[in-house]
């Protein structure tokens, strides 16, 4: 079912949470709603469940305007991140609970609940366990179960809100790949708020980027790091660093020297770069480069991480160096981005 | 490791870090024993007195056997009268905002503080057949006071304030998630609170009702002021005892007492035990 949320703002108590969100989603896409808190990605969420109602806009569910349409109308799965599973019922009966809340006309059979419910359980990993109690399971577990209570009723979307965010890493990163795997055996167009952007990139076929009730980029994993297109998107996802600079007649100047960079198309004056810390190339001398005094060095999983001192008003900068790296005992390092980004300073 | 080894020998308390095991377990034996048990078995020895005979003669004395289904029964009607309302009075304070919330919050807590007595003469004044509500009820050929219907409005009044109290705290803790993911399955309102939150509220219900139940059996003061007091009609048990009492009958006293103890401590005790395996299932608080 695709799902097009158009112009949608959301005030709480006069209290904007949404500016005008616009939204498409595909049919059978899996999407990341992917934000600091406060970003407004789980209202979003709500807001397509009908948890919550738009202040302005409307979401359509294929063609037909879904916008005034109840919780229990709209036919939705969603996944809560404290798994909100009932702990008065069995695994069973909990998955079941959506088709037995059915009106007669449209209720199964008790025999076909309880086989669906098993079957579902099958899918998520956890066959055998219809009598278990929810206190009876692991965090992991529960939100399996959440899941597939979700999946019981058909939904035309799957909403996951932050499902993984109360499970410990390793969980996180084996229920991911199990995840991807459910969407792509089932098909459902699925969403999934989520403040990890690793969860998001790995997982997601596109990624929404949300800051402040705005959408700030949509796209790929690769289009959201390679082709970062705001200062918010290049600092949020991925190591970056920036650095105040200034761009005259499409030249980087840092203070009263040129880093031999190029920037097209920006405007003359401040301006900000951003690039990766590994991805940089080092240099002996300097023509045409940054240069700074090493400040600091950590050592992060297999690299370094060495924190530089730029300039007369020692702007701090990282960079990553291999391990055995001889630059990481030097006092000046001296460097240039192989890709970098460069933005305007009212933009940043 | 050696201690893992060790075979296992069972132990009278676990191995803990919390310290005062034994300090506190003495003084809750210590205290126990001083404020309930003596006196209790005191009720016990008194009736041992008796002898079986006396005992059993007592025990099926049409008299007190009417006394002790009226005390009983009129205790489970108002129990069961009040998990009902008291449920809806505590979702009413929990979920709702509404001016004058706080008063009838602290309201709640009135048959708490007010004697006993008081009550009984209020509630018999107003529910007699020329009072406020009792001259309403009389054309339609309802009697309240003097009657044992008295005796459970009375009950009624004192045992509110349990299952209010008991269930109120656990209302408020229900998660918004959990009517929410109800509602995302399909579940009309009505669905969500009769299939889900009313079955996760079972054991404070129960808490609630197993309390003012308890209150309600050994009720004295309220009781006799409405009730009429007619043996074999609206005499309960606590007034036969002090009737006893007062004909310095102290045996016949007493062992009325001790069959109402055992009665009431062994329906607390299923009570309790129901609590126990419904927590251990739904996973509250083990």
């Amino acid at each position: 079912m695709d799902v097009s949320i158009r112009r949608v703002r959301k005030e709480f108590d006069r209290f904007p949470a949404l500016h005008d969100v616009s939204l498409d989603i595909r049919s059978g896409e899996l999407i990341a709603l992917l934000g600091p808190s406060g970003s407004g990605k789980t209202t979003l969420l709500r807001l397509i469940a009908g948890l919550e109602r738009p202040t302005e806009g409307a979401i359509f569910f294929g063609n037909e305007d879904a916008s005034h349409r109840t919780v229990q109308e709209r036919n939705v799965g969603f996944v809560f991140q404290h798994y909100a599973l009932f702990r008065h019922m069995t695994v069973g009966d909990n998955i079941g609970f959506g088709l037995k809340v059915r009106p007669g006309s449209t209720r199964p059979e008790k025999s076909a609940i309880r086989r669906r419910a098993s079957e579902l359980l099958d899918l998520v990993q956890l066959s055998g366990l219809e009598k278990r109690y929810p206190a009876q399971l692991s965090g992991g577990q529960r939100q399996r179960v959440a899941l597939a209570r979700a999946l019981a009723i058909e939904p035309k979307v799957l909403l996951l809100d932050e499902p993984f965010g109360a499970l410990d890493a390793q969980v996180r990163r084996e229920l991911r790949r199990w995840l991807r795997e459910i969407h792509d055996t089932t098909g459902h167009t699925t969403v999934f708020v989520t403040h990890d952007q690793e969860e998001a990139l790995e997982l997601a076929d596109r990624v929404v980027v949300m800051s402040q009730g705005r959408i700030e980029q949509i796209g790929s994993a690769d289009d959201v790091y390679d082709r970062p297109n705001s200062p918010f998107v290049y600092g949020f996802i991925g190591e970056s660093s920036a650095l105040p600079v200034r761009v005259d007649n499409g030249e980087l100047w840092l203070a009263d020297r040129t880093i031999g960079l190029a920037a097209q198309d920006v405007p003359n004056g401040d301006a900000t770069l951003y690039f990766r810390p590994h991805d940089i190339e080092l240099l002996d001398g300097c023509g045409g480069c940054i240069a700074g005094t090493v400040a600091a060095g950590r050592r992060v999983a297999g690299t370094r991480r060495v924190e530089l001192e730029i300039g007369g008003d020692r702007q701090r900068v990282e960079i990553e160096l291999p391990v055995g790296h001889p630059a990481a005992q030097q006092s000046r390092v001296a460097f240039r981005p192989r890709r970098y980004k460069v933005f305007p300073a009212q933009a940043a | 490791m050696a201690a893992a080894a060790a075979p296992k020998r069972w132990q009278f308390k676990r191995p803990s870090v919390i310290p005062g095991f034994g300090l506190t377990l003495g003084f809750t034996i210590a205290y126990l024993t001083l404020i309930i048990l003596i006196p209790l078995s005191g009720v016990v020895w008194r009736t041992a007195a008796l002898g079986w005979g006396d005992f059993w003669a007592i025990a099926t004395d049409e008299r007190t056997i009417t006394a002790l289904e009226i005390s009983f029964g009129a205790a489970l009607i108002a129990a069961a009268v009040n998990v009902v309302f008291g449920v809806m009075l505590a979702w009413v304070l929990v979920r709702y905002r509404f001016p004058g919330r706080r008063i009838v919050d602290a309201a709640v807590d009135l048959p708490f503080a007010l004697p006993t007595a008081v009550a009984g003469i209020a509630l018999a004044a107003i529910y007699a057949p020329n009072g406020w509500v009792g001259q309403l009820l009389a054309p339609l050929g309802i009697k309240v006071a003097f009657t044992p219907f008295g005796i459970v409005v009375a009950l009624i009044f004192i045992g509110l304030p349990f299952v209010v109290r008991t269930v109120q705290p656990v209302m408020e803790e229900i998660d918004r998630e959990v009517e929410e993911a109800a509602a995302t399955l399909g579940a009309t309102r009505f669905q969500t609170i009769s299939r889900v939150i009313l079955p996760g509220l079972a054991p404070a219900v129960l808490t609630g009702f197993a309390l003012a139940f308890a209150r309600a059996v050994g009720e004295y003061g309220s009781v006799i002021f409405i009730a009429g007091n007619i043996p074999y009609v609206s005499e309960i048990a606590p007034l036969l005892i002090v009737i006893r009492l007062e004909e310095f009958n102290y045996a016949g006293a007493t062992a009325v007492a001790a069959i109402m103890l055992a009665i009431s401590f062994a329906m607390l005790f299923v009570i309790n035990l129901i609590q126990a395996w419904s927590r251990r299932r739904y996973g509250y608080g083990v």
